[in-house]
């Protein structure tokens, strides 16, 4: 097969799926997108049995998806499931909506709103932008002045997003989150992401150690990726002492270098295997 | 391998004849983040490497 690898950054992971897919005998044709001419109403000659989408920047995976489907080229994952897990919003109501377990959630479109809702859900809580990752811009309010100050900050940024305020409940977590993989309805391979520090994002310093994937480790995770419409995904997942396993973010392009140095897991092998098996049916 | 200047200092790099446009390397001299990108001449080169965006992660 000729599969495609819509890039904008080289990183480890970019390196093994083209890696993988030689191994596999097929034929990998890397696209950096960075500079390329993308036109709508002709082709693009960037046609092939499927594409995987490995775009580090949100915007250039949106729009390089969109374009490349137009053409008819399969992408992995597709523009529905990019938008599914970028928008914080979208993952969570598509969560709740097939009833999958996740941290309670509100969001308020004013400031007197988000103090209102955080008073009945309960302090501490945690603000959230609708986009973002590595933990970026993610604040954890203790009482009611620290919330108003975070939300008055986000409030004067240029970003109209960060006029939506996304609250969740704090989950008192053991130092450590779950990092699972859903390749196409299984879970190979999952990691604990340790850290002293309440965000846990191996990007902000949190290490990694493998992870058994349990039976029910697997269920919530398989819900989780059905629910955001499949594909590859990485889930993360909170350890709650109330409440057992809870969905906290689903991730749509995601890293597994940190995976594959403490498990030794060929990740990438099973990414390509298992979308050529998909694409073959 | 490819013999190429760091576009910040202009020591010299070596980078390696599977390098991918797009592929960062750091140089030894003076810790710049550099790209490695092919210009519309075919010629190979290195640039300063682009800071992490807002919509950057996963």
């Amino acid at each position: 097969m000729n599969i495609g690898l819509a890039y904008d950054v080289v990183r480890f992971e970019e390196k093994s799926l083209i890696q993988a897919i030689n191994d596999a005998g097929h034929v990998a044709k890397p696209l950096h997108v960075v500079g390329k001419e993308f036109w709508i109403n002709e082709g693009n000659g960037h046609e092939h049995d499927f594409v995987i989408q490995r775009c580090v920047s949100y915007s250039r995976a949106l729009a390089t998806t969109t374009i490349l489907e137009r053409f008819g080229n399969l992408v992995v994952n597709g523009l529905d499931v990019l938008r599914n897990t970028a928008d914080k919003l979208i993952t969570s109501c598509m969560l709740a909506r097939r009833g999958v377990p996740a941290p309670m959630t509100a969001v308020a479109l004013t400031r007197q709103t988000a103090v209102e809702i955080a008073k009945k859900m309960g302090f501490p809580v945690v603000v959230k932008p609708i986009y973002g990752s590595w933990g970026r811009n993610i604040a954890r309010a203790f009482d009611e002045q620290s919330l108003v100050d975070i939300l008055e900050l986000r409030e004067n940024m240029p970003n109209p997003m960060m006029k939506v305020h996304y609250l969740q409940e704090y989950v008192d977590k053991p130092e450590r989150d779950i990092r699972a993989f859903y390749v196409w309805g299984e879970v190979p391979v999952a990691i604990y992401r340790v850290s002293k520090m309440w965000k846990t994002n191996t990007a902000l310093g949190g290490r990694a150690q493998p992870c058994p994937v349990t039976d029910e480790l697997r269920e919530i995770v398989v819900k989780a990726g059905d629910a955001v419409g499949g594909g590859v995904l990485g889930v993360d997942i909170l350890e709650s002492k109330e409440k057992g396993l809870l969905v906290n973010e689903v991730n749509g392009v995601v890293e597994f270098r940190n995976t594959v140095l403490v498990t030794g897991y060929n990740l990438a092998a099973k990414i390509v295997e298992s979308t050529v098996q998909v694409v073959r049916r | 391998m490819a013999d190429l200047n760091c576009p910040v200092c202009g020591g010299s790099m070596v980078v390696p004849s599977d390098a991918l446009p797009g592929e960062l390397f750091e140089c030894g001299e003076c810790g710049a983040q550099l790209e490695y990108f092919v210009d519309e001449k075919n010629v190979p080169m290195l640039r300063v490497a682009e800071e992490v965006a807002e919509d950057w992660g996963q």
